[in-house]
C-alpha cells in the first residue's frame, strides 16, 4: 500500500459537467474536495475549453449553455482543482478510504490522492463502428473533431464529412461550419433528428434542435438521414468516402452511393461511458436504454461498492444537463453520508428527483431513437481492420469464428482484437456485436498505460518528489 | 470559403506564439496548445506508421483514448500527442 499526502473527505473524478456540480456541492457544505480531470483545464468533453494563451473574449460561442458551466467552475468554492491528473488505479487504503493513484503532467510523474468516499464521473468517448479505411489519417471520431475545436481552435479539415448516429452530429457538424470549414453533408445512418414527440416534452431541446437546424440552413450543409458512410478512401490520407443509402438495418441498398470529396470525416455512433474505474472498484454495472454497459446506482447515485458514488455518463449516457444534475445529487449524497443523516432529507431532494427522471426519460428516448443497427457488418469487407492497435482485419475474426469462438473473450484470445494500446477502448463493442453478444463491461486492472520505472518509484517516493 | 475562424468565432487575440520542431521542420504553436493540435493544423496528419503494416496514423479519438496519435518528444516515446501540451523547443520526431 502507498502512503499519501492529503487525506480528503472526497475526492471526484473527472471535471466535466458532472463532477464540476459535485465537488462544488460537497465543497460549498465544508467537505475537503479533490477534484481530479486528466485535462489541462476544467469542463470535461463537453466544457472543454481553450488554453488561457489564446484570451478568447467570447468562449461561449463553441458551447451550447455556456452560463451553466461558468456557475458551475465559479461554484467550486474550496476544491483542490487537481489538473493533468490521470487516474490509473483506485484501491482501498490501509484503516479505510481510498488511494487514487495518479500520473501527473504532461509528460507523467506518479501521486497519490487519498480520500475517504469518492465519486466517479469519468464521462464517455464516441462509440466507432469499424468500415472500410476508417483507419486513414483524416478519419476522426467526431468527438474528436470537437475536442479539436474547442480545446485547441484547430479546425479538423477544410472540407468535412460529418456522419453516424444521434443528435451529437448536430453541434459538431455547425460548429465545424461556424468555424470556416466547408462540412459538405451530414449523413445520419438512423431517421433525421426530428422535433419528435418526445422533445416537446423538453422545450428546451426543442428550442436547440430548431436552433441547429437554422444554422445548418445558414451554412447550406445539406442532413441526410438513412446514410452511412460505408467506406472512405485515399492514398495514405483521406481524399473521398462513399455514402450509401441504408435500409431501416442499415444494409446498404444497391445502386445507392455517392461519392464525396472531402479531407476530413468526423464520424461518431454515439457514446460509450468509461467505466475503467467503477469496474476496478468492483461496483455493480448493469445498462443504460440501449444495452451499454453504466455503472447502477440507487437514487442518491450511490453505487453498489460502499463510499463510492457515480453520476454523468457514467451512469449511462444522458448528456451535460442530466449530468450536473446527477452531481448535484450525489455531492448532497456524500454530504449527507458524511455526516451520517439521510440523503432524501434535502429540502431540494425531492424537486431533483422530479426534474431528475424528466430528464433521464428524454434521455433514454433518445438513446432508444439511435441505436447501432446490425446492417454494419455488411460494410466489412475481409480486410477491413476490427481492431486498429493489433491490426486485426475482419477476415481473421471470421477465422477465429469458424475455428469455434463463439465469444469475444474466444475471438480476443484467438484472433487478438483488443490486445493493443487502447486495450479494446475502440474496438471492443464491435467485436463483442461481432461475435453476437451485447457489449460487456470492461475488465482492465489499469486505466491508464503506467510505466513499470513509475510503479517501482511509487513505494520509494519522498514527500518532495511532488514538488 | 467565407472568411470565417475559430479565432473570429470566439473573439480570440492569441499571445505571440512559439515554435516547435517536427524531424527538424519548424511548426507553430499558440501557447496550451497540444502537440497533435498544432501538428494537425500545420497540415501534417501523420506522425507514426503501424509495426505489421506500416500504416499511417494521426489523431483519431482526440481524447486519450485510442492511442493511435502515439508521438516521440525529445526522445520521449508514446505519448499521446492529443493530450501532451507543446513546449517551446520541443523535438517531434515521427516514424
Amino acid at each position: 500500500m502507498t502512503r499519501s499526502e492529503v487525506a480528503y473527505d472526497l475526492a471526484v473524478v473527472g471535471a466535466g459537467p458532472a463532477g464540476l456540480a459535485a465537488a462544488g456541492v460537497a465543497a460549498r457544505a465544508g467537505l475537503r474536495v479533490a477534484l481530479l480531470d486528466a485535462g489541462a483545464r476544467v469542463g470535461g468533453q463537453y466544457f472543454r475549453q481553450p488554453p488561457d494563451g489564446f484570451h478568447a473574449t467570447r468562449p461561449g460561442a463553441l458551447h451550447h449553455g455556456y452560463a451553466r458551466f461558468v456557475r458551475l467552475r465559479d461554484g467550486l468554492g474550496d476544491t483542490d482543482v487537481l489538473l493533468g491528473h490521470r487516474v490509473w488505479a483506485i484501491e482501498p487504503a490501509v484503516g479505510g478510504g481510498f488511494a487514487v493513484h495518479c500520473l501527473k503532467g504532461g509528460r507523467e510523474r506518479a501521486a497519490t490522492v487519498a480520500a475517504t468516499r469518492l465519486l466517479i464521473a469519468t464521462g464517455a468517448h464516441d462509440r466507432v463502428l469499424p468500415f472500410p479505411g476508417w483507419d486513414l489519417p483524416g478519419v476522426m471520431t467526431a468527438g474528436g473533431a470537437q475536442a479539436l475545436l474547442k480545446g485547441n481552435l484547430v479546425v479538423a479539415g477544410r472540407r468535412v464529412v460529418v456522419a453516424g448516429t444521434g443528435p451529437f452530429l448536430l453541434p459538431v457538424a455547425t460548429s465545424l461550419a461556424a468555424a470556416g470549414a466547408r462540412v459538405v453533408g451530414v449523413f445520419e445512418a438512423g431517421g433525421r433528428f426530428t422535433l419528435a414527440p418526445r422533445a416537446l416534452t423538453r422545450p428546451g431541446k426543442a428550442a436547440e434542435a430548431l436552433g441547429y437546424g437554422r444554422l445548418l440552413a445558414r451554412h447550406r450543409v445539406p442532413y441526410k438521414g438513412g446514410r452511412a458512410v460505408v467506406a472512405a478512401h485515399g492514398d495514405g490520407e483521406l481524399t473521398h468516402v462513399t455514402v450509401a443509402r441504408v435500409d431501416a438495418e442499415w444494409r446498404p441498398y444497391q445502386g445507392g452511393h455517392e461519392t464525396i470529396r472531402c479531407d476530413t470525416l468526423a464520424v461518431g455512433y454515439g457514446f460509450t461511458p468509461q467505466l475503467d474505474l467503477v469496474a476496478q472498484l468492483g461496483c455493480e454495472i448493469g445498462a443504460d436504454a440501449a444495452g451499454v454497459p453504466a455503472a447502477r446506482v440507487d437514487r442518491h447515485m450511490r453505487t453498489s461498492a460502499p463510499g463510492v458514488y457515480a453520476a454523468g455518463e457514467t451512469t449511462g449516457v444522458g448528456g451535460a444537463d442530466l449530468a450536473a444534475l446527477e452531481g448535484e445529487i450525489a455531492g448532497r449524497a456524500v454530504v449527507a453520508d458524511a455526516r451520517g443523516v439521510p440523503a432524501a432529507a434535502h429540502p431540494a431532494a425531492v424537486r431533483t428527483e422530479a426534474r431528475r427522471r424528466r430528464l433521464a426519460a428524454f434521455a433514454d428516448a433518445l438513446l432508444r431513437s439511435y441505436p447501432v443497427r446490425d446492417g454494419w457488418t455488411s460494410w466489412l469487407r475481409d480486410d477491413t481492420l476490427i481492431c486498429r492497435c493489433e491490426e486485426v482485419p475482419y477476415g481473421r475474426v471470421k477465422e477465429a469464428r469458424d475455428l469455434g469462438a463463439a465469444d469475444a473473450r474466444s475471438i480476443k484470445l484467438l484472433a487478438r482484437p483488443g490486445m493493443g494500446w487502447c486495450q479494446g477502448r475502440i474496438c471492443g463493442e464491435a467485436v463483442a456485436r461481432l461475435a453476437g453478444e451485447a457489449p460487456g463491461p470492461p475488465r482492465r486492472p489499469i486505466a491508464q498505460p503506467v510505466r513499470l520505472g513509475d510503479l517501482a518509484a511509487m513505494n520509494e517516493r519522498t514527500s518532495d518528489d511532488d514538488a | 470559403m467565407t472568411g470565417a475562424s475559430p479565432y473570429r468565432l470566439v473573439g480570440a487575440r492569441p499571445e505571440p506564439g512559439f515554435e516547435i520542431r517536427v524531424d527538424g521542420r519548424p511548426v507553430p504553436v499558440v501557447p496550451g496548445q497540444t502537440v497533435g493540435a498544432a501538428l494537425h493544423a500545420a497540415g501534417i496528419r501523420t506522425w507514426r506508421t503501424t509495426r505489421f503494416d506500416g500504416r499511417r496514423r494521426g489523431l483519431f479519438c482526440g481524447i486519450g483514448v485510442c492511442f493511435d496519435c502515439l508521438v516521440t518528444v525529445n526522445g520521449e516515446e508514446n505519448l499521446r500527442a492529443c493530450l501532451t501540451e507543446a513546449r517551446p523547443g520541443d523535438e517531434v520526431t515521427t516514424s
